[in-house]
């Protein structure tokens, strides 16, 4: 399966992204860069972290006008798999291809420190290697994680089984101290109504190799090498 | 031609650093100060183009760009020099 | 002498009327005021090292790894497999002062490209922060301002900030130091210098454009601050990281596909000092056309632009047919290239202005021959030995005493502040912040890098000499407990005002303990930083050298961390203790002062003590490593028990014939607490005593409580969950009560 990980100015989590991809998964990756138009026969398009545009205005909200998002808008259009990682989740919002918006975490400082999150819905491609609530440990690192929609959006949310991770506590009750950023509902993953667009705020491609911390990511990459038939 | 867009937070929606701001406000002594709200001010210079155009131009940079309408609300205006 | 200058002038110039002189005599006429700029930045102390670089002689800076020396933009050591580091680290104190967010931030953008300048990816950042105590509103606002513009800049332009070091004391109230590291990892064929190679050659300046931003930035950090210091704020440069990003991947690919001959990133000094610096290099001259220079702002003059300190900008020295090329790779990440001038022979700066030549000087004169001071300086007065032994009584509840330890900010938990960095993106950090030491792994191999950043300000200011060794054996020792060796070093000395004796007197002695210690371990300095005039209303900080040091580990998957692995292990201490409370948190905590001489450092006990470690650690025996520091053994022995996940205690003897609190909160140097399957024990002890090194078990793991006995009393009884609180709430308490709670 191949996977290409988009490139905006700014990215910084997208040779991260890469070696997740080609090194731990094993699987032909390539980067695409923003200005082309040219998604070179990937499977999976990756949105990777970092702070394209320098997070200025809002993160991703400059991002979003990529040229290359044409294409990407197109191919989530028609089904294809697309995985938005922090920024890229930024991205993916600002583009309206996943509902809601990000706000600033609610204790107004950046956060990079591991969290456990549980896994809601585990029939989507990106957590088919997963099973209903199943904790993993996966580190985030974000200033604008708080995920926000107005009622009626979240409620539509909710009901179709769109939300795909929930921030806990290690023992994956959901309470106020494990809602690190404040996310509406403990939400740090969700996909569209269709299933094939997924953001999630924690970084899988941090958890791949034990030597840095935990290998709880690869139940992500790892749902994704089963192709939907 | 200036023009003056202002982007704040939909009244629906918690802002943290308006209330980060209110409270300091508050432990300055400034108690007569009930709510803050934080928005941004984007201060643009238009080339030649004629009121009408500016007039359309101006919502819909804030709407598209400027402003997340699904969080923000925005407000815009022609600056008479 | 009838000048074109009054004295006012050279005075906001910072330039002495003999300095003039000397000026005049090299470029053979009267400087016009460009030029005078020129020379006030240069020859500024931040620039030139005019009082340190006579002391500096002493530092030893060769040695079999050292593919570049202090010199250059950073210091190169070879690691071996074709791979070498590139690292320095730098101060930003006086900018901080001044505006703690942007001047932390572009404290980081500048030390960032005196990595990429040379041509290697930075992989890593570390910073070491002192501040005034908590208490005081405005040190919080000064620390917390540091900490979000460190936060920003490295998090956004992706460089994980991976270790550091936090102090508190009142003598850096009204100046706080930022000393920023970093580290980039680089292949040796692929090392770029500052040079211009040969007149033809052609020269363009990328990244941002050029404002009035810092004008004189070089000349702040020479001086100390006074009443006016309100006045200085324009003075502090606003940083991008976005367009540093987006210059560290322009940059290492022109590198990458050799398309340029030389680079030098626009730091204190802007483009004179870039300008200046290559040709000088190369015995060449250059000639540059201002008009050309892009800028942000109507109506710059000659001076602005040239003294200008805006960031995010490189010069590059490149073929003529190259140059097309240079350009394309920096339009791909829309940024400026512009081809502003030529290297040319004669060894002169000639810039044109609107048509005419507005400088024109020789840039030896500008770079190498600024006068090197022998200041006056007077041997430090070092308190008598013993002296602080009476000082205090002796306490009556020591577990108390540990609670209260455990509460200062020095010693306090600091995630805090190291949660607001990213220390995760790169994905090579093998070990989290919190311990002694950070490493990193490189990718492709099963070696790591180990590095720490290490200074203790009080011992150095009770004896200079001293503190200086203390720094290199604390930072080796700290290495060791993670499995590595030294490979290098790199200094940042923060010091008063050297036109005092005094404070000259503290630097030399510094540096010779410095020298010293490093001697002793066989490492080199690579390069670094000097800080004068670190002083308030004539309130000195204490003499503060701090020192990066990196090391080597063999094999990744054999790192030791220092929290306690299961209970039934054998706590081992290596070393000895001994009555040393002079410089400890302890005394002042506890008693108020800060008097009596530091601790001894024997080198060669410390060497043999640390030796002894790796060596275990190399057989595989060793479970955990810490060594103590501030707030002495039970301190030590309560952050084991922190960083074990289960939290698990321990039950520790000790029967020497010492005064109890000695024992327990003395900061005797050489010693380290480990851990180890008590049939593995016996072996470690022998390994010391081969090494002539004093070594006990003292102790298990286990239970959930820290439990101390000295001569045979309990003294130290405190459970680990409530001792874990303290720790873990103490900074957080001090911020915690100006925001509202959530």
């Amino acid at each position: 399966m191949k996977f290409g990980v988009v490139v905006f100015p700014g990215s910084n989590c997208d040779a991260d992204a890469y070696h997740a991809f080609k090194d731990a998964l094993g699987q032909p990756t390539t980067y695409l860069w923003h200005k082309d138009h040219d998604l070179q026969g990937v499977d999976c398009v990756v949105l990777p972290g970092g702070f394209s545009y320098g997070d200025y205005l809002r993160s991703g909200a400059i991002a979003r006008f990529s040229p290359l998002m044409q294409e990407v808008r197109e191919f989530a259009g028609k089904g294809g798999l697309v995985l938005g990682i922090c920024n890229g989740f930024q991205v993916l919002l600002e583009l309206n291809l996943l509902p809601g918006a990000m706000l600033r975490n609610k204790r107004l400082k950046f956060l990079c420190q591991y969290v456990t999150i549980r896994v809601e819905n585990d029939r989507t491609p990106f957590t088919r290697k997963g099973t209903k609530d199943q904790i993993l440990r996966i580190p985030i690192a974000h200033f604008d994680g708080n995920w926000y929609a107005p009622p009626d959006t979240l409620k539509e949310v909710e009901d179709n089984g769109q939300v795909i991770f929930r921030y806990c506590d290690p023992e994956g009750r959901l309470t106020p101290e494990s809602n690190v950023n404040g996310s509406l509902n403990s939400i740090a993953g969700l996909s569209n109504k269709n299933g094939n667009v997924m953001g999630m705020m924690p970084h899988p491609e941090r958890a791949v190799e034990s030597i840095l911390g935990s290998e709880d990511g690869l139940v992500v990459l790892r749902s994704l090498l089963e192709k939907i038939s | 031609m200036k023009a003056r867009i202002l982007v704040s937070f939909k009244d629906s929606v918690l802002d943290p650093q308006g209330q980060a701001v209110r409270n300091a406000l508050h432990t300055l002594g400034y108690a007569a100060v009930r709510d803050v709200r934080q928005g941004k001010v984007f201060d643009l210079e238009l080339g030649d183009i004629s009121r009408a155009e500016a007039e359309r131009l101006l919502p819909e940079v804030a709407g598209k760009v400027l402003a997340n309408v699904v969080i923000e609300k925005y407000a815009w205006q022609i600056l008479e020099d | 002498m009838n000048t074109l200058h009054d004295d006012a002038v050279l005075a906001q110039h910072n330039l002495t009327r003999d300095e003039y002189a000397l000026i005049v005599k090299l470029i053979g006429r009267e400087p016009n005021l460009t030029e005078l700029g020129i020379f006030s930045a240069m020859w500024s102390e931040h620039c030139s090292y005019k009082s340190s670089k006579v002391f500096l002689k002493d530092l030893p800076t060769k040695a079999s790894n050292v593919v570049q020396g202090p010199g250059e933009n950073a210091g190169i050591i070879d690691i071996g497999d074709g791979q070498v580091i590139v690292f320095k680290i730098e101060s930003h104190n006086h900018p901080s002062f001044i505006e703690p967010f942007q001047g932390a931030a572009t404290g980081v953008g500048g030390i960032l490209r005196d990595i990429f300048t040379m041509g290697a990816r930075p992989v890593a950042l570390m910073d070491s922060l002192r501040f005034g105590p908590l208490d005081n509103p405005r040190n919080r606002s000064i620390m917390e301002g540091v900490v979000s513009g460190i936060s920003s800049y490295g998090n956004s332009i992706g460089v994980p900030t991976i270790g550091g070091e936090v102090y508190f004391d009142e003598c850096y109230s009204l100046n706080p130091l930022v000393n920023v590291f970093c580290l980039g990892l680089a292949e040796k064929d692929k090392i770029f210098y500052a040079k211009t190679e040969a007149p033809g050659n052609a020269i363009l300046y990328v990244g941002a454009k050029t404002g009035r931003d810092g004008i004189h930035g070089a000349s702040m950090a020479s001086q100390e601050f006074g009443e006016d210091t309100e006045a200085k704020r324009p003075n502090v440069q606003v940083g991008d990281p976005f367009k540093e990003k987006l210059l560290v991947e322009a940059c290492l690919e022109v590198m990458e596909r050799r398309i340029i001959i030389g680079i030098q990133d626009m730091g204190a000094a802007g483009l004179t000092c870039s300008t200046t610096e290559m040709p000088a290099k190369s015995g060449n001259g250059v000639e540059i056309d201002l008009d050309l220079v892009p800028q942000r702002e109507k109506g710059m003059t000659p001076y602005e632009i040239l003294l200008s300190e805006s960031q995010e900008r490189m010069l590059i020295a490149a073929r003529p047919d190259q140059v097309p090329a240079v350009k394309a790779a920096f339009a791909k990440w829309d940024l400026d290239a512009v081809e502003i001038g030529k290297v040319t022979d004669g060894g002169r700066l000639k810039c044109r202005f609107h048509g005419e030549i507005v400088v024109d000087v020789p840039v030896t004169a500008v770079v190498d021959l600024c006068p090197a001071y022998q200041r006056p300086w007077k041997e430090p007065v070092t308190p008598a030995r013993r002296a602080a032994a009476i000082a205090i009584p002796l306490p009556t509840n020591y577990t108390d005493i540990l609670r209260r330890l455990l509460s200062s900010p020095t010693i306090a938990n600091k995630e805090w502040v190291y949660r607001q960095y990213d220390h995760m993106v790169q994905t090579n950090t093998a070990l989290l912040p919190g311990g002694g030491a950070a490493v990193l792994r490189i990718r492709g191999s099963k070696k790591g890098l180990a590095m720490t950043l290490d200074g203790n300000g009080r011992y150095a200011g009770l004896d200079p000499r001293t503190g200086g060794k203390a720094a290199v054996a604390e930072a080796c020792r700290n290495l060791a407990c993670v499995g590595a060796r030294p490979i290098g070093v790199t200094n940042c000395l923060n010091f008063g005002n050297p036109e005092k004796p005094e404070v000259m007197g503290q630097f030399k002695a510094a540096v010779e303990g410095l020298s010293e210690g490093c001697r002793a371990f066989g490492i080199a300095v690579t390069g670094g930083n000097v800080s004068f005039y670190n002083e308030t209303e004539g309130l000195a900080i204490d003499p503060t050298p701090v020192l990066g040091i990196v090391g080597l580990v063999e094999d990744i998957d054999r790192i030791v961390t220092p929290g306690f692995k299961g209970a039934g292990d054998t706590v081992i201490l290596l070393g000895d203790n001994a009555e040393d409370f002079g410089g400890t948190e302890y005394l002042e905590v506890i008693g108020g002062t800060n008097d009596g001489p530091p601790p001894d450092i024997d080198l060669d006990r410390e060497i043999a003590v640390q030796e002894t470690l790796l060596q275990a650690i190399t057989e595989g025996l060793v479970r955990s490593a810490n060594d103590p520091s501030e707030g002495g053994l039970a301190v030590c022995a309560a952050e084991c028990a922190f960083h074990s996940p289960e939290k698990i205690g321990c039950d520790l003897a000790f029967d020497e014939d010492l005064r109890p609190d000695a024992v327990l909160f003395g900061e005797s140097q050489a010693r380290i607490l480990l851990t180890v399957r008590p049939e593995n024990a016996r072996r470690v002890l022998d390994i010391a005593e081969t090494r002539g090194v004093p070594a006990r078990a003292v102790g298990t793991t286990g239970g959930a409580a820290l439990r101390i006995r000295v001569g045979g009393k309990l003294l130290v009884d405190l459970p680990v969950a409530e001792a874990y609180r303290l720790w873990m709430d103490a900074i957080p308490n001090y911020f915690a009560a100006t925001k509202s709670s959530t």
